[in-house]
């Protein structure tokens, strides 16, 4: 009788990589008609765990139990048959196609299409009308937004006839009221008899929509409470193993000189779009400039164009070199991101395994990138003793683990790739920093780290603009924060008038002169 | 006595048709491949496997419908090899694909001669019930005598061997599976994004498999019809980069069926003008030199695929071997 109310139910799963324990012994009840948190950091196990749930990755050993009955899922089609729905955190479909043949692909219900389309056309229709999921049938994907492409997502669990349904990072992409609208979703479903796992780092979102959470480390499971019995900062704490400060502290800024003037920038893209229409901005140093915006919005041409990877098509962008100590004018620089440097600009890639390192490379090598005429050496030979000395020192700094600068760089974890690429920009000493998502795909521990850094520097003197989708990082770190929409700044707020909701209004574009308390 | 322009015409127009059959059916073959994200290199390969494996049999059996049978198993089985490196090993598709087009194009003539001692060449086939003729259909004779229109029925219509008629049915076939079927909405989804397809619980290497099975098939009929219909018996590369044009037709067809049949016949069109060239004085420029003529039809591909015409949207996946995340 007891067993009739849990939705699902691990008993000792175990999933093993080579020799590495990704599971070990977990034990996991959830309850019909619950939302259900599994929070933890990177490689804690979470999306191993889920792939096992859905037979993905199938799990070496333990017990599955759906609805009190054991099952053994071999490959994702059973775990579908049984009522298991996953929404990936990059999602799963094909942007060549329409929305409705997305949702019925895999179960399209005979060899001919057209029957089976219009079956799905009435049962999404039905679903639509239960949930409030608004979708355009016949439009292609790749003409959506991300936050209407989860929706089909979504509604593609719920035609398969899901009854589980588990999101992984559902809300990395979403502004803050489309996570609202997905919560408000996520509550609807959950009144109506479905059960939701929502895999997720972000801790607040954890505290708002779910009645029970389970926290993962290391492969097992460290704590399993209902959300009412338990805090942000006790979660962040068995995460991570030691308490962690959440909230930075900080110190009123005191604004030096100003180091970068771009004026107008505008940049077109391929179709002629303007993906940045006419930003100013000044920068000045010892202060944190903090970009927010719904990604997508011209804040990596923001960053393109400073960093010297694109050059605008119209405006100015005036620098106060380093060397010379005073005004040059870098619009239309040649050789780019290399002149970049002698100016005492820095730049960490949004995307930093595109643009910041080379993976497969050792982790040595990955730190004089960009600095090989410094680092070790002449123009020609290298002095590799200096060069594996240089990386233990920055290792040691920044606490990288671990401390091998032979092991290629793509054997580190997230946070600590970016710990190397932190070092290895901030060792220049540049004068003005341009930082993209410097927390993506890092653990709380480095995130820790990585923020008291920024502020650090900022206390120094450095100018510091920072890019990022994380509101919660713009608001505890920035000075002053410009909200972007559509290649333009549309508002601009001072740190201690700013708060989440109003960022989220002036981010959405409904609110002009938002972000006041 | 001169040809009025009408008949020129149609002459060369019946030409386009015959000389873009193989062209037509490799296209195809490359569509349910590439569409399902594996390179279509091997097309070459597989056709000149198939030209070599029905001239062998025709020969030797004395039967085109039996020279067919084992043209298409050779070049399915050549299909089977490079599915099995390219979808389950996990290969570079670029590299098996090239690797077994030399292997085959080394392999047939030896095999010609070790077997038939004619060269390197398999036997030609005299015999009429050796080769695909060219069928005429009733009424063609008595619609001659009047060249218009009658001459759009006998020699464009009728006239041709059987496997221009199924490539002329293959076409809308093709594009029927592809956007009407439930096999089609797979092979799409696979080669744009093999994970939506594996997280709906369908086998990524089995959609594969079944496109580079068919794209097989296609190329067996392809390089039969140029053994045992256009030509008579197999030569050394007979091929003669077919299946590369073809993959060409197919990437300037933007990898739709009906383009893709456009690009075929445009390039058929260009090649068939050329041959008529040869010799013929035009006025101001006089007589141009074969050599150049020759060059022609593929002066024209790299003209029209250095994009010229059209930005080529290739299927997203193609050429990277699917692997499951962690």
């Amino acid at each position: 009788m007891e067993i009739e109310s849990h939705a699902l139910e691990l008993r000792g799963v175990q999933k093993r990589f080579g020799s590495v324990y990704a599971n070990k012994s977990v034990d996991l009840t959830v309850l019909k008609g619950s939302i259900h948190g599994i929070v933890g950091e990177n490689g804690a196990g979470k999306s191993t765990l889920m792939h096992g749930i859905t037979g993905f990755h199938p799990i070496d050993s333990g017990e599955i139990l759906v609805r009190g009955k054991p099952v053994n899922f071999k490959s994702t089609e059973d775990s579908i048959a049984c009522g298991i729905g996953m929404v990936h955190q990059h999602f799963m479909l094909v942007e060549s196609l329409s929305v409705l043949e997305n949702v019925i692909l895999g179960s399209e219900g005979g060899i001919f299409l057209n029957e089976g389309l219009h079956k799905a056309r009435l049962g999404i229709l039905a679903l639509v009308k239960a949930y409030g999921l608004e979708v355009p049938l016949d439009s292609k994907v790749s003409k959506l937004g991300v936050c209407i492409q989860q929706r089909v997502e979504i509604l593609k669990a719920l035609y398969r006839g899901a009854d589980i349904l588990i999101l992984d990072e559902p809300t990395a992409v979403l502004t803050p009221i489309e996570v609202e609208e997905l919560f408000k979703l996520l509550r609807n479903l959950r009144s109506q008899g479905k059960t939701v796992l929502l895999v997720t780092h972000k801790l607040k979102e954890i505290m708002a929509v779910t009645d029970r959470v389970t926290v993962m480390k290391q492969g097992v499971v460290v704590l399993n409470v209902a959300t009412v019995d338990t805090s942000a900062a006790q979660l962040a704490e068995s995460m991570v193993g030691r308490p962690i400060l959440l909230d930075i502290k900080r110190t009123a800024a005191s604004r030096g000189e100003l180091l970068l003037r771009a004026q107008a920038l505008k940049v077109f893209d391929l179709s002629g779009v303007a993906r940045l229409n006419g930003v100013s901005l000044d920068l000045f140093a010892g202060e944190i400039v903090g970009i927010a915006g719904v990604s997508g919005n011209g804040q990596s041409e923001l960053l393109e164009v400073l960093a010297g990877l694109v050059k605008p098509n119209e405006g100015s962008l005036l620098c106060k070199a380093a060397l010379v100590d005073d005004w040059v004018d870098i619009t239309n620089a040649t050789n780019g991101p290399r002149s970049r440097h002698n100016l005492g600009i820095a730049h960490i890639p949004e995307d930093r395994l595109k643009l910041g390192v080379v993976p497969s490379m050792r982790a040595e090598d990955n730190v004089r990138l960009g600095y090989e005429d410094k680092a070790g050496g002449d123009h020609f030979l290298t002095d590799p003793k200096q060069i594996t000395r240089e990386c233990l020192n920055l290792m040691d700094q920044w606490d990288v683990r671990p401390a091998e600068p032979m092991l290629s760089l793509d054997s580190f974890s997230g946070g600590n790739q970016q710990k190397i690429v932190l070092g290895r920009e901030i060792n220049s000493e540049p004068r003005i920093l341009l930082v993209g998502q410097p927390t993506r795909g890092v653990d709380i521990g480095a995130i820790e780290v990585i923020h008291k850094r920024l502020m650090a520097l900022r206390d120094k003197g450095v100018a510091i603009l920072l890019v990022s989708v994380e509101l919660d990082e713009i608001l505890s770190l920035s000075d002053r924060i410009l909200v972007m929409t559509s290649g333009v700044f549309t508002g601009e707020v001072s740190s201690s008038k700013a708060s989440e909701n109003g960022l989220g209004l002036m981010m959405a574009g409904i609110a002009d002169k938002g972000g006041i308390r | 006595m001169t040809l009025s322009y009408y008949t020129v015409i149609i002459l060369l127009l019946a030409g386009t048709i015959r000389v873009a059959t193989p062209l037509i059916l490799s296209a195809l073959a490359g569509l349910f491949s590439e569409r399902s994200g594996v390179v279509a290199l091997g097309l070459e390969g597989m056709m000149l496997g198939a030209a070599f494996g029905s001239a062998a049999a025709s020969a030797i059996y004395g039967s085109a419908w039996l020279g067919l049978l084992v043209g298409v198993s050779v070049s399915v089985l050549i299909a089977a090899v490079l599915s099995f490196a390219c979808v389950f090993k996990k290969g570079n598709q670029v590299v098996a694909a090239i690797a077994l087009n030399i292997t085959i194009s080394g392999l047939a003539p030896t095999l010609a001669l070790a077997w038939f001692n004619q060269g390197n060449q398999t036997p030609g086939l005299t015999n009429s019930a050796q080769r695909f003729l060219e069928i005429t259909l009733p009424w063609a004779k008595v619609s001659r005598t009047h060249p218009f229109p009658g001459l759009i029925y006998s020699e464009l219509i009728s006239g041709h061997s059987v496997i221009v008629y199924l490539a002329a049915l293959l076409v809308p076939l093709s594009a029927f599976i592809l956007y009407k079927t439930r096999f089609g909405l797979r092979v799409r989804a696979v080669g744009e994004n093999p994970h939506a397809l594996d997280s709906a619980g369908i086998s990524v290497n089995k959609i594969r498999t079944q496109a580079v099975l068919i794209s097989g098939v296609l190329s067996g009929v392809a390089g039969t019809y140029l053994a045992t219909a256009a030509g008579a018996g197999f030569i050394p590369d007979m091929t003669a980069g077919k299946g590369y044009l073809a993959l060409a037709a197919l990437i300037f067809g933007n990898w739709k069926p009906y383009r893709a049949l456009g690009a075929c016949l445009l390039f058929a069109f260009t090649d068939t003008v050329a041959t008529r060239l040869q010799g013929v004085p035009l006025p101001l420029i006089g007589i141009i030199p074969v050599q150049f003529i020759i060059a022609l039809p593929y002066l024209m591909t790299v003209i029209l695929l250095a994009g010229f015409v059209a930005r080529p949207e290739p299927p997203k996946a193609i050429g990277v071997p699917y692997e499951k995340e962690n």
